[in-house]
């Protein structure tokens, strides 16, 4: 059975490839820093069930340490944009194809593996992805012919733009289980629910979607802050004191959730990553332009909420 | 009370601009400690609740083949497409990727496309040269069209992922409303997905569509 164990595996051998190549990268003024980042990362994939959840848990906090030290840098990278442009009139639209090849594979995989019994139902997007990777870089090297290192080192290069904001999400994720663990969404509902005024439902639903885009920009997850908000208000209130429908209440409260995440630099993955990737001055670039969007749904979600949850 | 102090430290941390991701290692660890835990037990709960979620970290394996392709070239290629096309606007660009976007999102398949996978490679460059069309861009107009092809790729994709019954964040709700005893279908969750999701076409469409307009003057 193909499903994350052999995800882990291979992300974490791709980690430890670009911390072995990021040791030797001369160019990187902070290069024993990135390459230990890389590598501490590289150890709880690969080894992460094995050495046991405290160890795992000293290494997140090595990884925070380095991070926050400014122990990470990137190499210098020569950019070659004469040497793209000839390649770009080489090779056409086969370079477009070859681009399509991981999609593709991921479409293709999501429905054709599960009749093949081969794969962990729950998890076939990514490993079709993973898969496809394979293909693409087998393709990719049997038709550009680059070398083994190339791909390793144009990957290192794009990971490095991104540094330390690459593990954000997932440390986030470990942040909501903590929570969870530790009863925050009680001890909120405990502190809101005397203040909003007694037997008024709309200020109590925007209460719910307000505190989800609130929540889930201080966490930057809404995964995160569903948990937290509907056992605070979500539960109590709109389900059990104003008889609400709890389908129509939890989903459109994820939904406001995500308002959240188009409008918070801790969504690392939407909106800081695109930062790092696409060149741009301004860590706020990315919220910016989606902040209108935001606003208008968050709105829309909370008459909506009021308008169909409690019919 | 007491627990609410790792919400505290996210905060302060923001305001003060220190590190995020020292910032939510140090609240998982404050929150574990006011909740009562002892330290070694703080240590596993950060580590158990980090290598549980690995698979949120496994889409970076498409940056060797995405860095690969842009040294052969792929981000020209990208843009000597579209510079070809006569009607390729900007805003009629991310208008056909948001819903594409939204469509394979909704069938499920949200890790075939994103901020690496197609954004920068495609998506971005694309935008660009479907603006160069009309005149030289200056810094400030190439900056904003890049970031809106990466908003057009969030707002797509956050707002109709759970019309797929089986997104991550359906499975959450479903499990944590089970948790509290209440039994909800995913088909009865997901189809609440849908007036947002056509609320965001609606509004990033007419954005798109004024980003248009104003390039045009």
């Amino acid at each position: 059975m193909i499903g994350l164990p052999f995800l882990y595996a291979l992300t974490g051998a791709m980690f430890a490839a670009f911390a072995g190549l990021g040791l030797v990268d001369r160019t990187n003024p902070r290069r024993f820093g990135t390459a230990a980042f890389w590598g501490l990362l590289a150890t709880v994939f690969l080894a992460g069930d094995r050495i046991g959840d405290a160890a795992c848990g000293a290494i997140v906090v090595a990884l925070a340490v380095l991070a926050g030290a400014g122990a990470l840098g990137r190499g210098r990278v020569a950019a070659d944009d004469g040497a793209a442009l000839a390649a770009a009139a080489r090779h056409g639209n086969r370079l477009l194809a070859a681009a399509l090849i991981v999609p593709a594979t991921a479409l293709v995989g999501t429905f054709a593996l599960p009749a093949t019994g081969l794969v962990d139902p729950k998890q076939v997007t990514l490993v079709a992805v993973g898969l496809g990777v394979v293909i693409a870089l087998g393709v990719c090297g049997a038709w550009l012919r680059p070398g083994w290192r190339a791909p390793l080192d144009a990957g290192r290069s794009l990971l490095d733009a991104v540094g330390w904001a690459a593990v954000l999400p997932q440390a986030l994720a470990m942040l909501g289980a903590v929570f969870a663990l530790a009863g925050v969404g009680g001890v909120i509902g405990g502190t809101v629910a005397p203040l909003l005024p007694h037997g008024d439902r709309l200020a109590a639903v925007a209460a719910y979607t307000l505190g989800m885009a609130g929540l889930t920009a201080v966490m930057g997850n809404a995964f995160a802050a569903f948990p937290v908000m509907t056992a605070a208000i979500g539960l109590p209130l709109l389900v059990g004191a104003f008889g609400g429908d709890p389908a129509p209440v939890a989903a459109i409260g994820m939904l406001s959730g995500f308002c959240g995440t188009l409008c918070t630099p801790m969504a690392a993955n939407f909106n800081l990553v695109p930062v790092a990737l696409l060149d741009l001055d301004s860590r706020w670039a990315v919220i910016r332009a989606q902040v209108p969007t935001a606003l208008v749904l968050l709105a829309f979600n909370t008459a909506l909420m009021n308008m169909v949850a409690f019919r | 009370m007491l627990v609410l102090a790792g919400i505290a430290v996210i905060v302060a941390g923001f305001v003060l601009r220190l590190n995020p991701l020292a910032v939510v290692v140090a609240a998982a660890i404050v929150t574990g400690l006011a909740a009562g835990l002892a330290p070694l037990a703080v240590l596993a709960a950060i580590g158990k609740g980090f290598a549980a979620n690995r698979f949120v970290s496994v889409i970076w394996l498409v940056l060797p083949v995405i860095g690969l392709l842009e040294r052969h070239g792929l981000q020209v290629r990208a843009r000597t497409l579209i510079a070809g096309m006569g009607a390729a606007t900007p805003g009629r660009l991310l208008g056909v990727y948001f819903i594409a976007r939204q469509v394979t999102a909704a069938l499920g398949l949200i890790a075939i496309a994103g901020q690496a996978q197609t954004v920068r490679p495609l998506v971005a460059p694309m935008a660009e040269a479907a603006a160069e069309r009309a005149r030289p861009l200056t810094h400030a107009t190439r900056q904003r069209l890049r970031a809106m092809a990466a908003a057009t790729d969030n707002v797509a994709v956050l707002f109709s992922e759970d019309i797929f019954l089986a997104v991550a964040s359906i499975l959450l709700i479903r499990g944590f409303l089970a948790a509290s005893g209440i039994a909800v279908t995913p088909f009865g969750l997901s189809v609440w997905a849908l007036p947002t999701a056509a609320a965001a076409l609606v509004v990033h469409g007419a954005r798109l569509a004024w980003l248009d307009r104003d390039l045009q003057r």
